[in-house]
């Protein structure tokens, strides 16, 4: 058995009734092990762009994307696994149960993470912070696993990536 | 500007666009409008089946007997979930179809209403389109998307839910010549430097082998196969589903492989050296074990989706295409190659286990049922069940030019046979037609009887009766220790029910028992003199009868149960 990998795609589809379903329903009649899947309407408000998580070997996922482009409401399937993306996922991170020092940690790690905005406390109470986060979907898992490492109580809310081709060299 | 028309009329405008002469129905509340414009309608043949899911089997078997797209209509509700198990049959084996369904009024749809489902959701794993026609503007583009995806690639069923309010509406009385799909692009050309790679290889071949699937028969390519096989001198195998596209008295076909296949076809499969396969998916009913198929060859794979390409079977060179469009090419480039040896040694492994059953100590061989067929239906198209009588009717009934063989290969769904062959029969009344069905497999659809009844349907039902449920029982037979659990039909006291000639007189229509093997040819030939409508042939075959060779489910094709 290949490796699995976490591997990201972009799909152009119809922004119609049942096309979420359709595609979301690919993932669970086949066993393909869906990570996230994040959907918005792009400048044509007849298209939706999705960008989805999976974790598959190369076989697996070779199969997922031709499964898409078989789909007659995709109308483009993108590897993003293998150009240069720029890939944000959006976290809040509710830590509680805090005290002084917590608190103290919890800016601290706020500024550590933090790239230019990306990462900040964006609320506070007696005992709480809530964190916001634009970063990428490992560097949140990092983030993440620290937050539980250093306190008790940490809700997390994922958002799901989303990605988008890099401006290419020639065209900068 | 043309005046405004309501969607019922823009419906059968849509039909006689599409030059439908007939189509498969069955009234309900929620198309009660287009059933009444369908009374207005001159020159479609609506044929009322007793059953929706049977009304799916009959247009499969009026698609595959005519290679035209069939159309279905039902109501909403049961009527519309009646239709699954015909869908996913009709998916699995790749049969063009649109099948229309009525749906509650808009501002009903997702309160639970009278008969209302959503449709479109259960069915969309199974469909290649489907869709709620939600804009009385968007009905005419949306059926002519209908059928241009059913038809087009590699064809299926799509499924148009059209809401009651829609059907009245008013709106444009256009309906296009033609729709862009953006998302959609069937294969239509064939990558010619990926083809001549798999010239190539198959040129190198000592060992070559052609395995030729159904897409052969749904692209029309038979002539193209026998030319390329017959230029090149490389014998050729097919899947169940690609029965009948290679001519059986060719001397280059070597019968079908797989679970049941021939033991020289699979021997040829194991053994060869570069497999060429065309328009197959490799279920697994044809590979066996994955791991131990065509263990000693590299592998072509020519089919029209790409998504089938080594999805089950890693292959060496891909080739997406046509099956037709490929072997025209093909045809060009063959050049003779020396396979005596070879073709030696496969007739030699045909010699060692010829297809053939030992004759049994009571009721009828189902061989010399088929045998008997292939003799006084010479040129019928043959439409079977699903179970044992399936794939006698897979190994000894004899498929040549003109004749289709339709069953139901991917999903195997019992019941299929008896409306498929009404429906063949409805598509193509020319050609006789014969069924070969199961006691068990037949009961699931015979009311269709009083389909082919009222629509006087000269089909020739052969019950293959071992009043058992004889594949499973098989498989109890060998591999459970002959634990005869739910699959005898019959009554503790051997009584069985129904009895088929009281059953077939209750319904005016011939019947006759045959209990004794010389009675077989008269009761064909007996059958086939009744033009009028069906005739029902109650064969009676011991349920001791083994369909042999027989592959293990997940064993590799070289072990062959043979005894």
């Amino acid at each position: 058995m290949e490796k699995m990998k976490n591997r990201w795609i972009a799909l152009y589809v119809e922004n119609q009734v049942g096309v979420l379903a359709k595609v979301s329903g690919l993932f669970s009649a086949k066993s393909y092990n869906l990570q996230t899947l994040t959907v918005g309407t792009t400048e044509h408000e007849d298209v939706s762009r999705m960008t989805i998580s999976v974790k598959a070997d190369d076989v697996t996922f070779e199969q997922i994307k031709k499964q898409l482009n078989a789909m007659v409401e995709v109308i483009k399937v993108i590897d993003l696994t293998t150009i240069p993306i720029h890939m944000k996922e959006i976290l809040y991170a509710t830590v509680s149960d805090l005290d002084v020092t917590g608190k103290t940690e919890a800016f601290q790690i706020a500024e550590v993470f933090d790239r230019g905005g990306s990462v900040k406390i964006c609320d506070i109470g007696g005992d709480m912070v809530l964190f916001e986060c634009t970063l990428t979907e490992n560097k949140n898992n990092e983030l993440i696993s620290l937050l539980k490492s250093r306190f008790k109580k940490v809700q997390i809310v994922r958002g799901g990536a989303v990605a988008v081709e890099a401006i290419s060299r020639s065209n900068r | 500007m043309a005046l405004n028309i309501t969607g019922r009329k823009l419906f059968v405008k849509a039909l006689k666009e599409e030059g439908v002469d007939t189509i498969f129905a069955y009234p309900g509340g929620m198309i009660t409008d287009i059933v009444d414009e369908l009374y207005k309608t001159e020159g479609i043949r609506v044929i009322l089946g007793r059953h929706e899911q049977a009304l799916v089997h009959e247009a499969e078997g009026y698609a595959r007997a005519t290679g035209k797209t069939a159309v279905v209509l039902v109501t909403s509700g049961p009527g519309a979930t009646n239709t699954i198990t015909g869908i996913a049959d009709a998916y699995y084996d790749s049969i063009p179809m649109v099948i229309f369904t009525g749906q509650v009024p808009l501002h009903l749809i997702g309160n639970d209403a009278f008969q209302e489902v959503d449709i479109v959701g259960m069915t969309r794993s199974i469909t290649k389109f489907g869709v709620t026609v939600r804009n009385r503007e968007d009905m005419g583009r949306l059926i002519k998307m209908g059928f241009q995806v059913a038809s087009t690639g590699k064809p299926g069923p799509v499924l148009i839910d059209i809401p009651k309010d829609i059907q009245v509406t008013s709106g444009s009385p256009d309906y296009p010549d033609h729709v862009d799909i953006r998302g959609y692009h069937p294969n239509e050309n064939v990558h010619i430097g990926q083809l001549k790679k798999a010239f190539r290889l198959l040129k190198t071949a000592k060992r070559p082998l052609i395995l030729a699937g159904g897409g052969v028969r749904i692209s029309g390519a038979q002539k193209e196969l026998l030319d390329f096989a017959t230029k090149m001198n490389v014998p050729v195998t097919t899947t169940v589903m690609g029965k009948g596209v290679m001519p059986e008295d060719s001397p280059l076909y070597i019968g079908n492989c797989g679970m049941h296949g021939r033991y020289a076809a699979n021997k040829a499969v194991t053994e060869c050296d570069v497999l060429f396969s065309i328009g197959t998916r490799f279920n697994d009913r044809i590979t066996g074990d994955l791991e131990k198929f065509a263990p000693k060859a590299q592998i072509v794979h020519v089919d029209i989706a790409s998504a089938s390409i080594s999805r089950n079977v890693v292959v060496d060179v891909p080739v997406t295409a046509d099956a037709k469009i490929a072997l025209e090419r093909l045809v060009e480039y063959a050049e003779e190659m020396d396979t005596g040896k070879w073709m030696d040694i496969i007739k030699r492994w045909e010699s060692e286990h010829p297809l053939t059953m030992p004759v049994p100590k009571v009721g009828v061989c189902p061989q010399t049922i088929c045998e008997a067929i292939n003799m006084v239906f010479p040129n019928a198209n043959i439409v079977t069940d699903v179970g044992q009588h399936q794939m006698w009717a897979s190994q000894f009934i004899k498929v040549n030019k003109g004749q289709e063989f339709i069953t139901s290969g991917g999903l195997g769904t019992m019941g299929f046979g008896f409306p498929a062959a009404i429906g063949a029969a409805v598509g193509n009344p020319k050609k006789p037609v014969v069924l070969i069905t199961g006691d068990g497999g037949f009961q699931m659809n015979m009311q269709e009887m009083a389909t082919a009844m009222t629509e006087k349907i000269p089909v020739v039902i052969c019950i293959f009766n071992n009043s058992n449920l004889g594949m499973v029982r098989q498989m109890q037979q060998l591999f459970y220790g002959k634990r005869y659990e739910i699959t005898n039909l019959a009554a503790e006291d051997g009584s069985y029910y129904p009895d088929f000639l009281k059953w077939a007189e209750g319904y005016d229509c011939q019947g006759i028992r045959v209990t004794n093997p010389a009675d077989v040819v008269p009761a064909l030939k007996k059958a086939k003199a009744n033009k009028e409508g069906p005739t029902v042939i109650d064969f009676i075959v011991s349920p001791d009868d083994l369909v042999l060779p027989m592959v293990k489910s997940g064993t590799p094709l070289s072990d062959m149960i043979l005894k």
